[in-house]
């Protein structure tokens, strides 16, 4: 395959970034996209010049590091992570813009690679079970009904890639923020610090300058763990509900 | 009382008093349309509706006292809706310094993606409304009280009728998105889209605006056909 790649390149964080056009020639469509990116770079490398920088580690769908907007769609539009795409997935002849994703929490720290701490930070905030360590406890000495373990494993199935608030056209990471709330809402290890946790996670989310859900779905189309948009509902009426019963961001 | 006013600082906060607020709004549209059909049982049904309207538990709260009660709470609703609006899209925009070169959409449609700019015209649309069928300081020949009259004067002019018209459909494409967005912004799941639940709230998203349009279009073709 023969394609035409334009890619945002930024040296560092304060430097500017800017487009730059590389043509890519006899790709096989077997290739995944990293492998792709990894021949361009070799050429680049060749040439004397500094290669692309993009994240990845287990190019196999599961760590999340991984993460380009490709034609204007994080993770390129095939609810997959960018390490699972395939060049088959593209037209020959095609231009293909690569951006990294762009939200005020995510600052690029070079060409496709941002800095996504900010998610993190969210979970040290409370996507957390407080729980004495001491001896492991015996399995199964705390029953958790069916649907609520299946419902608490659809969200837990999150892995953090950011997607989401990169698709989000008001840069919120609601849909991350939700499932991991609804993930420990449901079981019953999570209830102590139910109410505690989401006001906790959720005022971390709006000062670290995330945006608020307008209920578009963009993130969940892109969620290559397909979380589904009932995680935005559920952090709403988790939240409402500390509301309710008196808990605030200065009692979490 | 703590929890509720930090509540409010937080997007999710802000987001369930746009939720309230225009469900409040949409409440009241739906009883403001079935009014309006009205008009279809002619001056006296339509005119006495209004009447109704003035004299309701006048007994209890005087003259008019229900329908000021009414449109305090609208007035109310209305400003924290767009103020909230207000506060959420600046969030919105500062999210995002730096946009992307191009955006493709995979989810959101015209009229959730329209949800801003249709807000806008909808208050434009407001002011001028009151102005012509409330108040009359924007419709000349209005008589207080006689509704049926006052509507057959206003919307004797083609443009006007047909800017109510264009209004609708605006009002139908923020409705379209906002009574489902509604829902889930109150935490009861109504994706996915394009199941029953969202069927249901399109359906009264276009049914209400589409009443409120039949008035206009049937004084335009009265005139077409010079009855
Ligand atoms: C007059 C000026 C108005 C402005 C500036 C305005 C603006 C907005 C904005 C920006 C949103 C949020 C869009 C989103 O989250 O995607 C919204 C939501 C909504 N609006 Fe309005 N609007 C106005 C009037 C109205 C009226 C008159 C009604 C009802 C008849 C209404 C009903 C709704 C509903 C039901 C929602 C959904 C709330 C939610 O998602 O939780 N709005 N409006
Ligand atoms: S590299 Fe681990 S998910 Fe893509």
């Amino acid at each position: 395959m023969n394609l035409t790649l334009n890619v945002w390149r930024q040296p560092n964080a304060n430097a500017p970034g800017r487009f730059v056009t590389y043509p890519v020639n006899d790709i096989s469509p077997d290739m995944s996209f990293l492998e792709m990116l990894d021949i361009v770079n070799e050429g680049i490398v060749h040439q004397g010049e500094d290669p692309i920088a993009f994240d990845s580690d287990c190019r196999e769908g599961i760590c999340g590091i991984c993460g380009i907007v490709i034609n204007g769609i994080p993770h390129g539009g095939k609810a997959s992570t960018t390490c699972q795409l395939y060049m088959r997935h593209f037209r020959e002849g095609e231009t293909l813009t690569l951006e990294p994703f762009r939200a005020r929490p995510f600052p690029v720290l070079k060409d496709l690679i941002v800095d996504r701490t900010a998610l993190d930070r969210i979970m040290s905030a409370g996507g957390f079970i407080s729980a004495s360590v001491g001896s492991a406890p015996d399995g199964n000495d705390m029953l958790v009904p069916k649907n609520n373990a299946e419902a608490a494993m659809n969200y837990a199935v999150c892995i953090g890639c950011g997607a989401c608030a990169a698709a989000c056209p008001n840069g919120s990471a609601m849909l991350f923020t939700g499932a991991k709330v609804a993930h420990m809402a449901e079981l019953p290890q999570g209830q102590p610090e139910r109410y505690q946790r989401v006001v906790a996670m959720l005022s971390e989310h709006d000062e670290l300058g995330f945006g608020s859900c307008t209920n578009h779905g963009e993130c969940s189309a892109v969620c290559p763990a397909h979380i589904p948009m009932s995680a935005i509902a559920r952090i709403n009426r988790e939240l409402t509900q500390a509301a309710l019963r008196g808990y605030s961001s200065a009692t979490a | 009382m703590v929890g509720v006013l930090s509540f409010y600082r937080t997007t999710i906060g802000k987001k369930v008093i746009m939720a309230i607020t225009g469900g409040i709004w949409v409440l009241y549209v739906m009883l403001h349309m079935f009014g309006n059909l009205k008009f279809f049982q002619g001056a006296e049904a339509i005119d006495g509706w209004a009447h109704f309207l003035r004299t309701f538990g006048q007994e209890v709260v005087g003259y008019e006292g229900v329908l000021w009660l009414v449109r305090i709470v609208l007035v109310v609703s209305l400003v924290l809706h767009v103020w909230m609006a207000w506060q959420l899209s600046r969030l919105s925009w500062a999210s995002r310094p730096v946009k992307y070169s191009r955006r493709r959409w995979l989810a959101a449609d015209f009229s959730g993606r329209t949800m801003r700019w249709g807000g806008v015209f909808i208050a434009v649309f407001l002011v001028i409304h009151i102005g012509q069928l409330t108040t009359g300081a924007l419709l000349n020949g209005f008589q207080e009280g006689e509704v049926y009259r006052n509507l057959i004067l206003l919307f004797s002019n083609n443009l006007i009728a047909a800017f109510y018209i264009l209004m609708m459909i605006v009002l139908a494409l923020h409705l379209n998105h906002g009574i489902w967005s509604l829902f889930h912004s109150l935490g009861w799941n109504t994706y996915p889209s394009k199941s029953l639940k969202h069927r249901l709230c399109q359906l009264v998203a276009i049914a209400v605006p589409l009443g409120f349009a039949l008035v206009p279009i049937s004084i335009v073709l009265m005139g077409v056909m010079n009855v």
